[in-house]
């Protein structure tokens, strides 16, 4: 039994294929999607969703959206959605470095939020063009 | 009768002329091509998002939404009107300005606009009609992030009770020949009549399918504060993208009608220039003809 997983953005469909497991950024942190899940539609949060098929682990960047999930589908609305591939690192620090350093100036309040935006973007970026480094193994060699 | 010279520098002008609007003929092809397959990709979303919609409105304990609610009596109308920032692309502009100035007329409400695009910001304020906003330079083929600007002022404009309905005026791109001048709905949603809605066909109406209640994490309210701004975006969204191909294409209509003029006044000129010629020739044959002629006849005078 697997899940049919569709990661959809407005421009585009980012991917579409079954897996075993789907990991993504609820409201209240990482939600476990297994086959048989049931009926389920979630506000996502910005974060990484995580999905394995058999051996192999794939990793996407989601910066908010929402997720439709039944028993044997898992369909992402992602406002933003990239995989690992996609991420330009050097472009992510010095958007991280540009809203650090806006915070520290204590902006106004409009200003604070979209800089923590930015901020939170820029470091989900970050963490996955990290983690794609490093390649998915089994536990047991661990 | 002008002279060879001139009718040579006119038949080069011409000629560069024609190079120039056939390169830009090429251009808009190009961006049409790049326009529609946007477009065609936001289909995925549009199904699914629309699905969500359904299916929350249609359980039974469905929750009120603002953006789902009518208003009676429509005291208050806003039109998104889309045109291009520049011309050179035959009707394209005239034709929907036209249209979304005879729609308002027939409304009988006051109309307030937002304008995207130069071509008719310009027309609206010829009009003297009551413009909100106005959004311009959009990119030649406009991605998500330009226009969502454009999406949440219009949803704020329904929100804050300063328009009881909002309309699109695009024009829908048919084929590379016909471009639609068209006026839907965009708010308030009414998920049990996607036909009624704006860019419907993007979107396959389904009715609620009979899956058991689904849980709502946090809460449908929540969910739908989600899932319907992003959906009124992604309409704006396709609306520009629609606009976008039919610019294109009838800018490549009126570069192709401009390099098949500029060809047979080309043809023409090559008559004019070689009649010109022959003239010359002829004339200097004569005039050749005449003195050996007349020293003939003074020798002979001897």
């Amino acid at each position: 039994m697997k899940l049919q997983l569709d990661i959809v953005t407005p421009e585009r469909e980012l991917f579409s294929n079954e897996v075993d497991i789907v990991l993504a950024p609820g409201p209240e942190g990482q939600i476990g999607i297994l086959p048989q899940h049931a009926p389920l539609i979630t506000v996502l949060d910005e974060g990484l969703l995580i999905t394995r098929s058999g051996e192999e682990e794939l990793t996407f960047a989601i910066h908010g959206g929402y997720m439709q999930v039944l028993p044997d589908r898992v369909i992402v609305l992602a406002d933003v959605a990239e995989g690992a591939g996609e991420i330009d690192i050097e472009r992510a620090e010095a958007a991280r470095q540009r809203a650090e350093e806006l915070l520290k100036k204590s902006p106004p309040p409009e200003e604070h939020a979209a800089a923590m935006k930015a901020l939170r973007r820029s470091l989900v970026r970050i963490k996955l063009a990290r983690r794609s480094h490093r390649p998915y193994r089994p536990q047991e060699e661990q | 009768m002008e002279t060879l010279r001139e009718i040579r520098r006119r038949i080069r002008s011409v000629g560069n002329l024609a190079q120039v609007t056939h390169a830009l003929e090429a251009v808009s092809a190009s961006k049409v091509q790049k326009a529609q397959a946007a477009v065609i990709q936001t289909r995925p979303y549009a199904h699914r998002a629309w699905e969500v919609i359904v299916n929350i409105s249609g359980s039974a304990d469905s929750p009120t939404h603002p953006l789902l609610t009518y208003r009676e009596p429509i005291q208050s109308v806003l039109v998104v009107l889309f045109t291009s920032d520049r011309g050179l692309c035959g009707a394209y502009n005239n034709n929907i300005i036209r249209v979304a100035e005879a729609y308002a007329k027939r409304l009988g409400t006051p109309v307030s606009y937002v304008a995207v695009g130069r071509r008719g910001r310009d027309a609206l304020w010829r009009m003297r009609a009551n413009l909100v906003a106005e959004f311009h330079n959009l990119p030649a083929v406009p991605g998500f992030m330009d226009v969502s600007p454009i999406a949440q002022t219009v949803i704020e404009e329904f929100l804050k009770g300063r328009a009881d309905q909002i309309f699109l005026a695009y024009t829908d791109f048919v084929n590379l020949l016909r471009q639609q001048p068209v006026i839907q709905r965009l708010l308030p949603l009414h998920p049990s009549s996607i036909e009624e809605q704006a860019l419907s066909e993007y979107v396959i109406d389904m009715k609620p399918v009979g899956v058991a209640e689904y849980i709502y994490e946090p809460s449908a309210r929540e969910i739908l504060n989600t899932v319907l701004p992003r959906f009124t975006e992604l309409q704006v969204y396709q609306a520009a993208l629609e606009a976008a191909a039919s610019e294109h294409a009838a800018r490549r209509m009126a570069m192709h009608n401009a390099t098949e003029n500029a060809d047979e006044l080309l043809r023409d000129l090559t008559l004019v220039r070689n009649k010109a010629r022959q003239k010359a020739i002829t004339s200097e044959l004569l005039d050749i003809a005449g003195g050996a002629e007349a020293l003939h006849q003074a020798q002979q005078g001897h």
